[in-house]
């Protein structure tokens, strides 16, 4: 590998090179490196790009690198990744794709991924995108997770994208049985001209399925937001959905919640808070000897932890 | 020595009449002594702290300290001259830890022992609030406690405390008023309506909208504060 592509692994999934276990690295569309274990298998599709990721039932503890890299400008990355996870198995996922573009051309990279969550099964899915480059260059992620629960099964995502990514349009949807659990932390930084979109849309079909979808995000030159959140409760669930976002500059945040009671017993909630920092935060923190600069970007870093 | 001269402080909403907060106020708090400000809702104390921390400019007058004019600076350059405030309400961060607010205060990274120390001075166990946000997690009391030890942990040599014993529970008022004695020493303001914290001051400054401070030794103010009729002498100037 390149020092470039190493420092690329290493911002989006802390790698230091070749990751133990299984993985599989991508870079501007080909593999870089594959391996399976015993208990979590990799395989190739043939009729497309992508891989089949399968975890063995009842394998606990373990953990799977999937990063992309592109480091090449004028590029169009499209992936199709499928997660099999067995009854009972607990595992992390470590994905997330850094763009290095160095052209004034488009880089972009779409990611499809869909998980098949058994009874009981559990996953840890973190997923990080990071753009650097040229400024005149794109980079680009449109990324689409779908995940189906099964009863008992437990999905938690963490998506974050801290800045350098000029346009992403991330489509996440979840379906739920019995007593699944889906829960979601986004953290996300535009800049510039920078254009985000988050969608989310989650059926809790099941009795007692619950999500969980806290998005922290910050806006600042003249960039856009836009986050849209569909829940729809068919059964005695819960469902709770919290949009808190920091505006700064010329930025522009929308804001869009949709929940959908179709069951007298779902409970669903959703907490929308965008505005600038409060002054009192800046007014503290420099009353501890911090300038308004420093104390505008501890807030900031803060928020986004 | 800190000193306030012929200092006002007036607020006006865009097309309302001025409302005058603070008049003409001469005061002085000489170094190494601890004043509790008091007096009635709407004199003026929070407004007070906040002028002379910087949090808010005023009208007309002028802000000394040890000799110097410091009326125009900032916030940050009074914390770093040492001025340490607590303010009345603790503000809430979403996501930054107990530990990064002390160490902020500090101005650099602190130790565990170094935490315990600053939050058991508060009645606090350090282990069980150094990793959590200063959020809304946190009852009043508790952000309120946080406050106190962001303070004593920045250290400095003015401390400008306003109504610190708000919210905070009456059965650890002992260790509280111990916290301020050991402040001694500096030079400590104390917004307070409180008997107790008003017992370990040596001045009293009593504030009122309509006419001047009344300020004096603890010993001669608690008896008036105490008895109308010899506030309203005090007043007069009898």
């Amino acid at each position: 590998m390149e020092k470039l592509d190493l420092e690329l692994l290493m911002k989006i999934a802390d790698l230091h090179g070749i990751p133990e276990g299984s993985y599989n690295i991508r870079k501007n569309g080909k593999s870089l490196g594959r391996a399976s274990t015993e208990d979590v298998e990799i395989v190739p599709k043939t009729d497309k790009d992508g891989i089949d990721i399968i975890v063995k039932a009842g394998v606990k503890g373990k953990s799977v690198h999937i990063p992309v890299i592109l480091t090449a400008g004028d590029m169009l990355d499209k992936v199709y990744n499928d997660f099999y996870i067995g009854k009972g198995a607990e595992v992390t996922i470590i994905a997330g794709c850094g763009i290095h573009n160095d052209t004034c051309g488009e880089s972009r990279h779409d990611g499809v991924h869909t998980f098949y969550l058994e009874e009981g099964s559990s996953v840890r899915y973190i997923e990080r995108h990071y753009g650097e480059g040229a400024p005149e260059g794109k980079k680009e992620f449109t990324p689409v997770t779908k995940a189906f629960l099964k009863k008992g099964a437990s999905l938690y995502m963490e998506s974050t994208q801290l800045g350098g990514v000029t346009f992403t349009d991330r489509l996440t949807t979840a379906t739920l049985r019995a007593g699944a659990k889906f829960t979601v932390r986004e953290k996300l930084l535009t800049n510039g001209t920078d254009k985000a979109i988050t969608r989310f849309k989650v059926k809790l079909l099941g009795k007692d399925s619950s999500v969980d979808v806290v998005s922290r995000s910050v806006a600042r030159g003249s960039s856009y937001q836009s986050f849209i959140s569909d829940v729809i409760g068919k059964n005695r669930c819960f469902g709770h959905v919290e949009c808190d976002s920091i505006l700064l500059d010329n930025a522009r945040i929308l804001s869009t919640p949709r929940i959908d009671a179709i069951s007298p017993e779902a409970s669903l909630v959703h907490e929308a808070a965008v505005g600038k920092i409060a002054g009192e935060q800046l007014i503290k923190l420099m009353s501890l000897g911090l300038t308004e600069q420093e104390a505008e970007d501890t807030i900031i870093k803060g928020y986004l932890q | 020595m800190l000193e306030l001269k012929n200092v006002s402080y007036q607020i006006k909403e865009q097309g309302e009449r001025p409302v005058k907060i603070l008049s003409g106020i001469d005061l002085a708090f000489p170094d190494g002594t601890i004043t509790v400000i008091t007096g009635q809702n709407g004199s003026g104390k929070s407004t007070l702290i906040k002028l002379i921390m910087g949090l808010e400019k005023p009208s007309s007058g002028s802000i000394l300290y040890n000799g110097e004019d410091i009326t125009s600076l900032s916030v940050t350059e009074r914390a770093r001259l040492g001025f340490t405030t607590a303010f009345q309400q603790p503000v809430r961060f979403k996501g930054i830890t107990v530990k990064k607010l002390l160490d902020i205060a500090c101005g650099r990274q602190s130790n565990l022992s170094e935490l315990c120390d600053h939050l058991s001075r508060v009645g606090l166990c350090a282990r069980n609030y150094i990793d959590r946000e200063l959020d809304g997690s946190l009852s009043g009391g508790e952000a309120k406690r946080i406050e106190l030890a962001m303070a004593i942990a920045k250290g400095g040599d003015v401390f400008l405390l306003d109504e610190p014993e708000a919210g905070i529970d009456l059965w650890s008022f002992a260790d509280l008023t111990k916290l301020f004695e050991s402040l001694r020493g500096k030079t400590v303001l104390i917004v307070s309506h409180q008997s107790k914290i008003m017992e370990i001051a040596d001045n009293i400054v009593l504030l009122d909208k309509e006419s001047a401070p009344v300020t004096g030794s603890r010993e001669k103010m608690l008896p008036l504060l105490e008895n109308r009729g010899g506030l309203c002498a005090a007043r007069q100037g009898v």
